[in-house]
């Protein structure tokens, strides 16, 4: 397994980058890796990834189509929170694992 | 006399009340289907009526003659379920006590969620064929269509059968080839997804198959709306993909009575266990098939590898005694790619499709992650299987745990 270091802490990760273990992140971490991806993280981006983190930890499936029913924003504004692909990047920067869709 | 409520008479609920007639006492449980349609389809022939290869007749039969003899058919529409009553309020006002209910409600597409989906062009540039109105529409387009942009859109998942977008755009492939317009005919795939799978393995091996067939495809795209005017899809960020005709599968939903219920999720999945496949909220439910929330494949091998443990479960659940059967999210997929071959995916919650031999090692017959015509064949006589053994709940050559035997993990 691989290992990265954000704001001086050593974390897991996979061969995308993708935290395996959501306890080590903090948000000091998380304002680290969206300035790789080239965001600047506002109180909007963590609210939806609280949003992002408490779902996967509850064990459900994250989806874009979640993202209307999570209350915070509607999924257009997440495209400009983190544009692009804006789940693959969301998790990444929340420090879950890429969602992986069920077939 | 107790009460076991069947929800539901479709694959899954068919197969559970011909199992269930065979385990429960007939002299303590009484049995009931509740089950609106008239019909029964054959949903895995709805691929290729579009192709002019089934009609209708061919793949449909009353629902009727599959359930067994001394279970209540109930053909009417369910209002709402009341767990902590253990009642089912149906819509002619009447209602039914239950002391075990299994939910079967199964899944459909809901066009009306995207904006513009269901607009003008809906039935004349527009189709689905995840219903057999879709279907045939989609046959008759066919019929005398000289060509342009073939867009297959997957909106997001989860979604009935997940190969069977893939198959289409393989059989589109064939179809064209064999009338003599495939160079007038552009096909592009576009999916949510990273790659034509969401299985690392499989999506390599597919991702090159439709390479080799010049089908185009575009990723990770998340269905926005459908602008009519332009004829053009555009996914949440902007991007677009312009159409002559969009073979569209919808977002997917459970049946609103889950919803209003209040036993779903936001989509209205129920919320399972997905190994008991007990409701995560009330211990005398229990759920099979694609209504469930499980992190598996909605499609019918799922509910018959299910049908095979929840039996075990509910006799349990009535004797009292801890709940040992356990399903593993095993799925089970022939996988059409036209001219007259196909491919097998065999995979469960933690074990992605492999190559190798099915279900016998090095004999196959079937080969996994290969085209063979021996597959296609596979698939073909599966129907016959379906029919004549899945929904009257008998054995069936396969089985329901996954099995590494004969596969080749690196």
């Amino acid at each position: 397994m691989a290992q990265k270091s954000y704001a001086g802490v050593t974390v897991d990760v996979n061969e995308e980058g993708y935290f395996t273990n959501p306890s080590q992140w903090t948000k000091e971490i998380a304002v680290e890796i969206a300035k790789e991806e080239g965001i600047t993280l506002t109180d909007q981006h963590f609210a939806i990834m609280e949003f992002l983190r408490n779902r996967h930890l509850g064990g459900e499936a994250l989806s874009i189509r979640s993202i209307n029913h999570s209350g915070v924003i509607d999924v257009k504004t997440f495209y400009q929170l983190f544009p692009g692909a804006p789940l693959k990047k969301a998790t990444k920067i929340a420090g879950i694992p890429k969602p992986a869709s069920c077939i | 006399m107790k009460n076991l409520a069947i929800i539901g008479g479709g694959t899954a609920g068919t197969t559970m009340s011909n199992k269930l007639k065979k385990y429960l006492p007939s002299n303590e449980w009484k049995i009931m289907v509740i089950e609106r349609e008239k019909e029964h389809f054959y949903q895995p022939g709805f691929l290729f009526i579009p192709f002019g290869y089934y009609t209708r007749n061919q793949i449909t039969k009353p629902s009727d003659r599959f359930f067994p003899k001394g279970v209540d058919l109930i053909n009417k529409e369910v209002d709402l379920i009341i767990p902590d009553k253990n009642m089912i309020n149906l819509k002619d006002g009447t209602s039914i006590d239950y002391d075990v209910l299994l939910i079967a409600t199964g899944t459909r597409i809901s066009p009306e969620d995207t904006p513009g989906l269901k607009g003008e062009l809906w039935q004349k540039n527009i189709f689905d064929f995840y219903t057999i109105e879709g279907a045939e529409a989609l046959a008759g387009f066919f019929k005398t269509w000289e060509g342009g942009n073939l867009v297959i859109n997957i909106a997001d998942n989860p979604i009935k059968c997940p190969v069977a977008p893939l198959e289409f755009s393989f059989y589109a492939d064939d179809y064209f080839t064999k009338k003599g317009i495939r160079d007038k005919v552009k096909i592009t795939y576009v999916t949510p997804m990273s790659g034509a799978f969401t299985k690392p393995i499989a999506s390599k091996f597919l991702g090159s198959l439709m390479e080799n067939k010049n089908i185009n495809i575009v990723t990770d795209f998340f269905l926005g709306e459908v602008d009519n005017a332009n004829k053009k899809i555009l996914d949440f960020g902007g991007r677009e993909v312009p159409f002559d005709c969009l073979v569209t599968i919808p977002l997917h939903s459970g049946d609103p009575v889950i919803a209003k219920s209040g036993l779903g999720d936001e989509f209205g999945f129920v919320k399972t266990n997905k190994n008991t496949l007990q409701s995560l909220n009330y211990q005398n439910i229990f759920v099979i098939g694609d209504a469930s929330n499980l992190p598996t494949s909605k499609a019918g091998s799922v509910a018959h590898f299910q049908a095979d443990i929840l039996h075990e479960n509910i006799l349990s659940f009535i004797k009292n005694e801890p709940l040992k059967a356990s399903f593993d999210g095993h799925s089970n997929c022939y996988i059409e790619t036209g001219y007259g071959k196909g491919i097998l995916i065999d995979f469960n919650y933690d074990t992605e499709p492999l190559p190798g031999k099915f279900p016998v090692p090095v004999l196959g017959p079937f080969s996994l992650l290969k085209e063979t015509r021996i597959n296609h064949l596979g698939k073909l006589f599966f129907k016959w299987m379906y029919w004549n053994l899945l929904l009257r709940g008998r054995w069936i050559p396969i089985p329901s745990k996954m099995s590494m035997k004969g596969k080749i993990a690196d």
